[in-house]
């Protein structure tokens, strides 16, 4: 092969392999169109049958005379949703706080990996942990002091097993946020006299409010799309719940639950792929939301 | 420190089929001749830079420079910090189109050929010319396969073969005693002077015309930068050697032909004993005499 | 006033860091608490035997196969996947391109979404393409879940990759394509930390496969034939009103919990060791 020939060559494996690898990002870009045209061709039917409003609103859910009303499963959706963040928030804020701004570094180097190991934890898992203590722990001690009776799996197990699974997820985002904000600003607060904690409250927890709002849009649609693990704790009764031990059904693990006999009814797998199409455009538009704002944030600490 | 050096064929023809040390040694007595340009234009240079502008996301960085440099002789671009010596050079090779929002007009000539023209590959461009950075820069691997990278992208498979570039290269560059026993050792387990030798003999490696140092020897300590300094003024006597420099007293030492730039002009350039001895701009003189840096 | 206000807060933050930390402290101790006792040799060397869903003989190999199986092949289908993705916004494209940056952006929000939509959507590509239930399916809708993973993880390293050793290479007269070996090689660590990452996800995911892999009781011997999978052995034998059954979910959630422990203490040592380098 002449010298000319090789360079030919060589430069022909250079446009073919850019080709290739742009055909594939371009792909990864359309992914999110693809998913979302799939589950809807998939959920049309139903949606020519049903106005989707009057399947949001309704609260008869029954397959098998054709009646699909979601407004149970939005609602447990929400309840465990907002349970769960009501709880997180607070636990995440302090003691993201604490370990990006207090904590000595040997007890960050303590901490971090155990973060790290809960984020690992698999969903199952922690529907176990939340089957064997949250579930009896809320049956047999909380709930007797408040409502006649609560077997345990209701939708504060679900709030209290999902606020633990989004902690790691929070309290990463925070310390990264807390850690943009600049040290002159901080140096600032300080040299005016004011204590540690006066520049956390005035100046660091307000510069971080738009990377905290991010975190919790975050938090809220990754607790929005949790299945096994609400699905394990939360009761599953097709029910709008009324306080926080009553048991709830999300809509993951409505999905979840009966792709089993989806296929045996007419449109309840239309039904299903619905409920899988509205979580995905709400947490696509979520998602995308709090992560135009982290990199806005990242772009703003990188000048 | 011995410097045996065995100075590269100069020879346009790649691969080099029929390289065996004895051949390149009697290259080297044929060639071994010296050419200092004396006055300041400059006949057959290698490079030759024609109203060329540089504009990075819209600032304008280098103004209408026009510039010829040398053939087998050092040129020093010397001049304050941000003045555009590196995107000087890294037009050269044309590294800089890697950056974003990037336009450049004019051309720049090596060997005759407009670097900038459509047809021309971009490999053969860098080919040219051999970099070496500001901080040494090893490849993730083993010594011997950082020198044989460039042989083998072009062509060279056979095993004897690039056992000779490879033992070639690195005397060249002064380091094949230091190495020699441990050629399959990482390279980063160098020394940073000696990291900075083997990527010159990377350089070399690929056969080029033109050698490109930016701040070549900033990072290193003085020893090792006082060899990389008489590598150079070796090296010229087969290399069109281009060196931004950031010491004054390193231009003084070794370099044949001085280019001045202030914000993004060159305010002057001619052989370095015109330049330092009577400068012809004002400029020059103030900034020579420490007047700012 | 202004002490004891800081006071106070600070020892929310202590408490609040200790229920997060008691909370991993629960789980660990109530998955080993219950899993230790039901834990055998049987239940890594042996498949369900007749009578296994009502208590008697057998074991998880099935699932642990299964598993092993659908992470296998959807790790190696998702880099093949995203390491010319990271190549090529890194290498290819320059710094601020638009085009990468949407990219990093789009992996970011495909991170987000739920592994139950992923099955799903898995679910009706299977319908699509007339493939049933299988370990293919399950490969299918796991690299799904895990590419955006791969991604992002290598990206992160990726975009750290020094230009010098880009021009270095480049400036030898090598074609970009060229250089990609050199930048894979200086990435590795970033690779290997991805890979650990998107395999401790992958196997502890059930809502992925629950449409896509189906359940079997034997070791898939090919492509086309279901596949138990670890979280999902956990989630039916749960459900299971037998004690010895249930038992059994809680050896195979220490299985995967030892498992995803290692996984991430192996990942995070990897990462540190590389960020180490970097300095």
């Amino acid at each position: 092969m002449s010298l000319a020939d090789h360079t030919r060559y060589r430069i022909f494996k250079d446009i073919l392999a850019r080709n290739i690898m742009f055909g594939l990002t371009v792909f990864s870009l359309l992914l999110a169109v693809i998913i979302g045209l799939g589950l809807y061709f998939k959920s049309a039917p139903i949606l020519n049958e049903h106005s989707l409003w009057s399947m949001l609103s309704s609260s008869s859910w029954r397959p098998f005379k054709g009646e699909f009303g979601f407004y149970p499963f939005i609602m447990g959706t929400l309840w465990v949703t907002i349970i769960a963040i009501v709880i997180a928030l607070p636990l995440c804020l302090l003691s993201g706080i604490y370990l990006s701004e207090y904590a000595h570094p040997f007890i960050k180097r303590l901490v971090d990996p155990m973060i790290d190991i809960l984020a690992g934890i698999p969903p199952v898992v922690y529907g176990v942990w939340g089957v064997l203590v949250v579930v009896p722990f809320i049956g047999d001690k909380i709930a007797p002091h408040f409502v006649e009776y609560s077997a345990g799996y209701s939708v504060l197990a679900g709030g209290i097993v999902l606020a633990i699974m989004i902690v790691p997820l929070i309290i990463s985002i925070l310390t990264e946020i807390f850690a943009s904000v600049p040290k002159e600003l901080r140096d600032a607060s300080l040299s005016v006299g004011a204590t540690k904690w006066q520049t956390i409250k005035f100046v660091i927890l307000r510069k971080s409010t738009p990377g905290i709002f991010a975190a919790v849009v975050l938090a809220i649609s990754r607790a929005f799309g949790e299945t096994i693990a609400v699905l394990m704790v939360c009761g599953n009764i097709s029910q709008v719940p009324h306080s926080v031990f009553d048991s709830g059904y999300p809509l993951p693990a409505l999905i979840a639950n009966n792709y089993g006999e989806m296929m045996s009814l007419p449109l309840y797998d239309s039904a299903l792929m619905l409920a899988a199409l509205i979580l995905f455009v709400i947490i696509l538009i979520f998602n995308a939301v709090s992560r135009i704002i982290l990199v806005r944030i990242e772009r703003r600490f990188a000048l | 420190m011995s410097l045996s050096l065995v100075i590269p064929e100069k020879n346009m023809r790649y691969p080099s089929e029929d390289i065996n040390e004895s051949t390149i040694l009697t290259i080297v007595n044929n060639e071994r001749k010296k050419v200092v340009p004396s006055s300041s234009t400059i006949l057959n240079p290698l490079i030759s830079v024609r109203n060329l502008n540089v504009f990075i996301q819209k600032n304008h960085i280098l103004k209408n420079v026009n510039l010829d440099l040398p053939n087998k002789a050092i040129t020093c671009i010397i001049g304050p910090s941000g003045c555009g010596k590196t995107t000087l050079l890294k037009t050269f090779n044309r590294l800089l189109e890697n950056s974003s929002e990037i336009k450049i007009t004019g051309e720049v000539l090596v060997d005759g050929e407009n670097i900038h023209d459509r047809n021309i590959d971009v490999t053969h461009i860098r080919k040219k010319m051999g970099l070496l950075s500001q901080r040494p820069c090893p490849l993730p691997m083993s010594i011997y396969d950082n020198i044989a990278y460039g042989p083998k992208i072009h062509g060279i498979r056979n095993k004897r073969k690039l056992d000779v570039i490879v033992k070639k290269y690195l005397s060249a560059a002064g380091l094949w005693e230091e190495v020699k026993d441990r050629l399959n050792a990482p390279a980063n387990r160098l020394s940073i002077g000696q990291q900075q030798r083997l990527c010159l003999a990377r350089g070399l490696a690929v056969e080029p015309q033109v050698i490109l140092g930016d701040e070549a020897t900033s990072s290193l300590d003085p020893i090792s930068s006082k060899t990389i300094e008489e590598l150079f003024v070796h090296l010229k006597e087969d290399y069109s050697i281009a060196l931004v420099t950031h010491t004054l007293r390193q231009a003084q030492r070794i370099a044949d032909h001085i280019v001045f730039m202030y914000l993004g002009e060159v305010v002057e350039s001619g052989p370095a004993a015109e330049v330092f001895n009577n400068p012809k701009e004002k400029l020059t003189r103030e900034y020579l005499s420490g007047y700012f840096s | 006033m202004r002490r004891f206000e800081e006071l106070f807060f600070k020892t929310l933050m202590i408490l609040a860091t200790f229920i997060i930390l008691g909370s991993l402290m629960m789980i660990l101790f109530a998955v080993l608490k219950r899993g230790l006792p039901a834990m055998n040799l049987d239940m890594i060397t042996k498949i369900p035997s007749g009578g296994f869903y009502i208590g008697k003989e057998g074991g998880l190999l099935n699932a642990i196969a299964g598993s092993l199986f659908i992470v296998i092949g959807a790790t190696v289908l998702g880099l093949l996947i995203s390491i010319p993705i990271v190549i090529y916004i890194n290498i290819y494209l320059p710094p601020k391109s638009f085009l990468a940056n949407i990219t990093r952006l789009s992996s970011d929000v495909l991170f987000g979404i739920p592994s139950i939509v992923y099955g799903a959507f898995g679910f009706t590509l299977m319908v699509y393409l007339g493939i049933r239930a299988s370990l293919f399916g399950g490969i299918l809708a796991v690299t799904l879940l895990i590419t955006p993973i791969l991604i992002r993880s290598m990206d992160e390293v990726a975009k750290l990759i020094p230009k010098d050793l880009k021009d270095a290479a480049l400036s030898l007269g090598a074609t970009r394509y060229e250089i990609i070996k050199v930048i894979l090689k200086q990435i590795s660590p970033g690779i290997t930390t991805a890979i650990l990452l998107s395999v401790g996800r992958a196997i502890g995911d059930a809502a992925s496969v629950l449409f896509t892999a189906g359940y079997t009781d034997s070791i898939p011997t090919s492509l086309s034939q279901p596949a138990a999978t670890l979280p999902l052995a956990i989630f039916f034998q749960l459900s299971s009103p037998i004690p010895e059954v249930q038992d059994r979910a809680y050896a195979a959630a220490l299985i995967l919990t030892v498992i995803v422990l290692v996984l991430s203490l192996t990942a995070r040592y990897y990462s540190r060791k590389f960020s180490k380098n970097k300095i």
